[in-house]
């Protein structure tokens, strides 16, 4: 499947570790109550470690693992739920989190270039057919009137 | 005014460009109905009962003579001719078509205007005081603070998805003519006792189906740190206000559910966290002030004193100068009101006839500015008293100096069952038949001071829960009831309006309000005002009259 990282297209490289799949090597995102509860065995594992946030998950919660991390999505269960864009804020600014933020779920193209200025900085559209109006979303302002992340 | 500069005018341009490529996807079924919904209402667009309804920003009411000569322009080119006021100080076009939406946007833009945030759940267009700038009882003129408000809240990347809309008003006068008390955030000029000028700032206050107060959570705050104090407030709120049930998800709903203490708490917080990375500098406030210098005033305006003569010889003007003009703090000019309330002419709506003839007399004798009020009806804020007669006679041949200002017949109303999708119930109708029955101007004026307030449906949008006199439209099974409500009030010590009894009918609702006019003259003590006489005996004399019957 392709995302959308950096402003360009390109494969994803993560595999989605659902919490009754067993844990295995390799790059993988997990849910926020599993990393809480396996944390350890996650670290132990070859490859990098992901989370994925949903809008009811708390940044503070996972704080002192962020650094261990490579990968946070926010997923958006419907493209309303403004409280991911917090998130990301906090992420960058708050807790200095540098690795990948990446949204998913059902967000618009029309939404990331918010998406972008807080701070998320790759994009996996649920609908392929969306990733060129995604990529031109980035680009629907050359300006703006407030400081964020970007 | 504030002018674009090339960043505002981008900004709205590429919005433009934004909102036709998503009509585009729309229309070719890129977009399903519910993807469009959000973005179009950011845009200011409903889909309502005859036609969609296109609301267009005025930014903290202020309008200049070419963009009134644009707004009468769309309604002739794209609407029915006439356009609508709100009691938000916005404008609404009830019949543009989808497609066309695009074009009327970029009309605006032409002329420094936009509809972006003028719905969905995000922070909407800053109001103020109709008289800011110009009043005798001003600390400070609001209207910068209002632009760096405005420019702040304007596509901002993290709150553009809230939990519900959010509204935001700013008063710099003593008295409060901008129903801070009742908003999102309310925000008041205020002077601590070192003599420094800051803001107090209150949060939680709303009308809709649960209408509350705001509470003060900071007596005093410094300039600078405006921004970073709204942010606090707008970070919590995204994060944990309520998303499960629309009617819950209001920030007086989280201010209450986790206590004012704690909310405030949570704030502050946050706030230290943040507050010394979003500083407003003075250089900035500065040069935003620059664009809303005092005009020119003439130093020999008071020399005039025609408009006294012009009084004792016509009493119509004398009675309309009384009732439509207010003081001004600069000597020789006054503060005019153009009545959107005319008898027979839907509270707040206008032609586009009327736009072009006010654009003019704008620019003849306001400095071609003007503003709108929250209670629907346009100010010329900065009239030499010498101007006053002839002005006086040529908003009277526009229909536009109805001298009720204040009075019973400066109704605020919805558009109601008309036009919006929403409403229960037709109120511009009702309006006009209690307009109709209350035609003995004299009578009006010995009733003196009394706002009736009416809203179609629960959600208030004409403030009804505040009126002197509310009166909500219901559904009952069907038919149109209407619930009145007396004493409350938008003003400094604000109050929700207290029920009177069970809803009426709606061909009792005009006898139930001159009923309870009749009470009152009957009733009042000498002077007596009749929200201060609604204070003094409470509602059970207005109910025993009005159930009389029943």
């Amino acid at each position: 499947m392709q995302i959308i990282k950096d402003n360009q297209l390109t494969e994803n490289t993560w595999a989605y570790l659902a919490d009754d799949m067993e844990i295995a090597d390799g790059d993988a995102t997990v849910s926020t109550s599993r990393l809480k509860q396996h944390s350890q065995t996650l670290l132990n594992r070859k490859g990098k470690l992901g989370v994925r946030l949903t809008p009811e998950d708390s940044v503070s919660d996972i704080a002192e693992l962020l650094p261990k991390l490579s990968l946070i999505e926010l997923h958006f269960p419907e493209l309303a739920d403004g409280r991911l864009f917090s998130q990301a804020w906090l992420l960058r600014n708050r807790y200095h989190f540098s690795g990948e933020i990446r949204a998913t779920g059902h967000f618009l193209p029309d939404q990331v270039f918010y998406l972008s200025r807080v701070g998320v900085d790759s994009f996996a559209t649920e609908d392929q057919a969306r990733l060129s109006s995604t990529l031109a979303g980035l680009k629907d302002f050359s300006v703006n009137y407030q400081p964020s992340v970007n | 005014m504030y002018q674009y500069n090339e960043i505002d005018q981008k900004l709205v341009d590429e919005r433009v460009a934004q909102f036709r490529r998503q009509t585009e996807r729309f229309l070719k079924g890129e977009l399903s109905a519910d993807e469009f919904r959000h973005l179009r209402l950011r845009n200011g667009l409903y889909i309502q009962t005859h036609a969609p309804m296109l609301r267009v920003a005025g930014p903290y009411g202020l309008l200049n003579s070419k963009q009134i000569r644009k707004l009468a322009y769309i309604a002739r080119k794209f609407d029915k001719g006439y356009c609508h006021f709100t009691t938000r100080q916005n404008i609404q076009y009830n019949w543009p078509k989808l497609e066309e939406v695009p074009d009327i946007l970029a009309e605006l833009a032409s002329v420094q205007m936009h509809a972006i945030q003028t719905s969905g759940n995000c922070m909407r267009n800053t109001t103020t005081d109709h008289l800011a700038g110009v009043c005798v009882d001003e600390i400070e003129d609001p209207r910068p603070y209002c632009e760096i408000i405005r420019q702040w809240t304007t596509l901002h990347p993290e709150f553009d998805y809230l939990p519900r809309k959010f509204k935001i008003a700013v008063s710099g006068a003593l008295h409060d003519r901008a129903a801070t008390q009742l908003h999102d955030i309310g925000i008041h000029l205020v002077k601590n006792k070192n003599g420094e000028i800051g803001f107090r700032i209150l949060v939680g206050g709303g009308l809709g189906r649960t209408p509350m107060i705001g509470h003060v959570i900071r007596p005093f705050l410094e300039k600078k740190y405006l921004l970073s104090y709204l942010e606090a407030i707008l970070r919590i709120y995204n994060l944990y206000g309520r998303r499960d049930n629309k009617y819950k998800a209001r920030i007086k709903i989280l201010v209450k559910e986790t206590g004012i203490e704690e909310f405030t708490r949570q704030i502050e917080e946050e706030w230290q966290l943040t507050k010394d990375t979003l500083i407003l500098t003075e250089e900035r406030i500065n040069a935003i002030k620059k664009h809303f210098v005092a005009p020119p005033y003439e130093l020999s305006a008071a020399e005039d004193q025609t408009f006294v003569l012009h009084q004792q010889e016509n009493p119509a003007f004398a009675t309309w100068y009384k009732y439509n003009t207010a003081d001004h703090k600069a000597p020789g000019y006054r503060a005019v009101f153009l009545s959107l309330k005319a008898p027979e002419v839907p509270p707040g709506d206008m032609t586009d006839d009327q736009l072009d003839a006010v654009a003019d007399l704008a620019d003849d004798y306001t400095y071609g500015e003007i503003r709108v009020t929250h209670r629907q009806n346009l100010v010329f804020a900065d009239v030499k008293q010498a101007d006053l007669f002839v002005l006086w006679q040529k908003l009277d041949r526009l229909k536009l100096a109805t001298p009720n200002i204040g009075t019973v017949t400066d109704i605020i109303c919805c558009p109601g069952l008309d036009f919006c999708s929403l409403a229960n119930a037709g109120s511009i109708g009702v309006a006009k038949e209690i307009n109709q029955a209350l035609d003995d101007m004299d009578y009006i004026h010995d009733i003196g001071e009394l706002k009736i307030n009416m809203s179609g449906c629960m959600n208030g949008c004409a403030h009804q829960s505040v009126g002197h006199i509310g009166i909500l439209g219901v559904d009952k099974k069907g038919t149109e009831w209407y619930q009145l409500t007396l004493g409350g009030t938008s003003d400094n010590e604000a109050a929700i309006g207290e029920r009177l009894g069970p809803a009426v009918a709606k061909s009792d609702v005009t006898k139930a309000i001159t009923t309870i006019l009749d009470v009152y003259v009957k009733q009042r003590l000498e002077e007596e005002s009749f929200l201060d006489m609604v204070k003094r005996v409470g509602i059970e004399p207005f109910r025993e009259q009005v159930y009389a019957n029943h």
